[in-house]
């Protein structure tokens, strides 16, 4: 397991390609921070492109878990090693400045340690099998081809089985409000003011952001007017609503960036807006 | 009797190296030294990139390729993360003393229990001739044409010296390879880089002054000539550090 804020993240890249070039299980812990260059030191979800899209060089994924509460911060970073273990795929923990800086109660979960088989590893031979090889140089592009194709069967079970989000409000909802980490927290707030105000209002959580839950955002295109993307950037998991939902329904993108954290009323407006354009 | 086998710690993989290669008789020398402590079975050997990024198909223990210059890195978890394994790492100029000069001098710094083979053959050889941090002064490489100028390309990075300035290490020495004296000796300096490792007294480091007979556009034996007269002037070969043998003089 490793830590570290957006530039820190930037420099391991290197590294993280190469472990999932050799398929190995690993964590990442990412507390991100505003960028572009050395950006600031407040919260900011800027990073989710670089998380979500590979980040270093070469074909591959990590699995991003966003947590949005100390106590997920905890839950997830033990399915986070379970995920990363039973795939052989390193992931990362997508976190911001906020959820690395509060303070809330949590219950940190009983957990037998668990003893997992690990053939490939290199921990010496004991002269009792042929030698162990970490390694993520396949100088035949045959081989190359089929050691990606092998790892992409497996993103495909994980991309069948493991995305997780939460709903809020979904039920009858007209407007889908998408947002992850410290801004679905912000936005489950203007969620339930707006429910007051009689707009018809809900919210879709990512909690894994790769595998993206596009099953749960495509059922909903079918049933509401529109989607806002809340986030803490320019607009980069938009872009993955949009192709969940294969544009079918408008997307529009509530934001600030460089450290800066949209407030309830601003996710607010931005619904009621929505709502007025939509009828 | 036998007099001249294979080393057990080496597969039987050929060897991809050109002719007259001297990285060939270093896999051998490092071979030996596992075979005369009899770790094998708990060694755990680091690529580098560069030519002998293939060392993990050449050595018969466990082995890791590790990114370009990150090497000592990986030794460093490795032994941390089971001190009871003996692991080195394998390394070129290009890799250990360009990209990779931060995990080298804080690997060194921390006197990591681990041990370093570093072949310095002054030129990136896989890659087909490039000036490496190790090239002479005038040397003629695919990056300098007209010789290595010291006004533009600086001076060549001299590994031992610099990292025996640290109170850190353990043992440093450079040897070479271009003679069978000097074979002998370098077989010596590496089996007590690995001893020092089993008997836990921390980082060592073998420069081995190497020949890049393709990419110095000699014949074999002209490479050696060369190390000969003009690496060995330029790198001096012996005992840079050696703490315990210091400590015994007190
Ligand atoms: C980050 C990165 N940069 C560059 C390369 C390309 N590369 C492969 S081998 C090599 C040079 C290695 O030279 P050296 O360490 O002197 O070893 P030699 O080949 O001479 O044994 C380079 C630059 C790479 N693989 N990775
Ligand atoms: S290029 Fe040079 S260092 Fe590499 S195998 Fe050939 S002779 Fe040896």
């Amino acid at each position: 397991m490793t830590s570290s804020s957006s530039p820190g993240i930037s420099l391991k890249q290197e590294g993280i390609s190469y472990i999932a070039g050799a398929d190995l299980p690993a964590l990442i812990v990412n507390v991100q921070r505003g960028g572009p260059g050395l950006g600031g030191i407040q919260p900011s979800q800027s990073d989710y492109f670089q998380a979500t899209k590979g980040g270093g060089h070469g074909d591959y994924h990590l699995i991003v878990l966003a947590p949005a509460s100390v106590q997920e911060m905890a839950d997830l970073t033990i399915k986070a090693f379970d995920l990363s273990e039973k795939y052989r795929v390193p992931t990362m923990l997508l976190a911001d400045g906020t959820m690395g800086q509060m303070m809330e109660p949590v219950e940190l979960p009983e957990i037998a340690p668990k003893e997992s088989e690990k053939p490939w590893a290199v921990r010496g031979t004991k002269m009792e099998r042929e030698h162990n090889i970490i390694n993520s140089l396949y100088l035949k592009p045959e081989i190359l081809e089929k050691t990606n194709f092998e790892r992409f069967e497996r993103y495909k079970a994980i991309e069948e089985n493991e995305a997780m989000y939460e709903e809020y409000m979904m039920d009858d909802a007209e407007i889908c409000v998408v947002a992850f980490g410290i801004a679905a927290r912000v936005s489950k707030n203007a969620v339930t003011a707006a429910r007051k105000k009689g707009i018809k209002v809900g919210l879709i959580r990512p909690i894994t952001l790769w595998p993206f839950p596009k099953e749960a955002l495509k059922k909903a295109a079918d049933k509401v007017k529109g989607f806002i993307s809340v986030e803490l950037s320019m607009g980069q998991m938009i872009e993955d609503i949009k192709l969940s939902t294969e544009c079918k329904k408008p997307v529009e993108l509530c934001n600030r960036t460089g450290g800066m954290i949209p407030t309830p009323e601003e996710v607010l407006a931005s619904i009621e807006k929505l709502a007025k354009e939509a009828k | 009797m036998v007099v001249f086998e294979k080393p057990k710690a080496l597969t039987d993989a050929p060897l991809h190296y050109c002719p007259g290669c001297t990285h060939g008789i270093i896999h051998r020398l490092v071979a030996e030294a596992i075979d005369e402590l009899g770790v094998e079975g708990k060694t755990v050997g680091v690529a580098p990139v560069g030519c002998a990024v293939m060392a993990y198909d050449y050595f018969a223990c466990d082995m890791v390729e590790a990114a370009h210059g990150r090497a000592p890195a990986v030794a460093t978890g490795l032994k941390r993360a089971m001190p009871e394994n003996i692991i080195f790492t394998y390394q070129g100029d290009g890799d250990l003393a360009s990209i990779g000069m931060a995990e080298t001098v804080h690997a060194a710094t921390r006197n990591e229990n681990i041990t370093i083979i570093f072949v310095n053959n002054a030129i990136y050889g896989m890659t087909g001739g490039q000036m490496a941090p190790t090239s002479l002064p005038g040397q003629v490489t695919q990056t300098s044409p007209y010789g290595r100028d010291t006004a533009v390309q600086g001076f060549p990075i001299k590994v031992s010296e610099m990292l025996s300035a640290l109170d850190g290490p353990e043992y440093i020495e450079r040897v070479a390879v271009n003679n069978v004296k000097n074979v002998k000796n370098a077989k010596k300096a590496i089996l007590k880089a690995f001893k020092n490792q089993v008997e836990g007294k921390g980082f060592s480091l073998i420069e081995v002054v190497s020949s890049c007979p393709t990419n110095w556009g000699m014949t074999p034996s002209k490479a050696l000539e060369w190390v000969e007269e003009k690496m060995i002037p330029y790198y001096p070969l012996g005992v840079y550090k050696d703490k315990s043998a210091e400590k015994k003089e007190d």
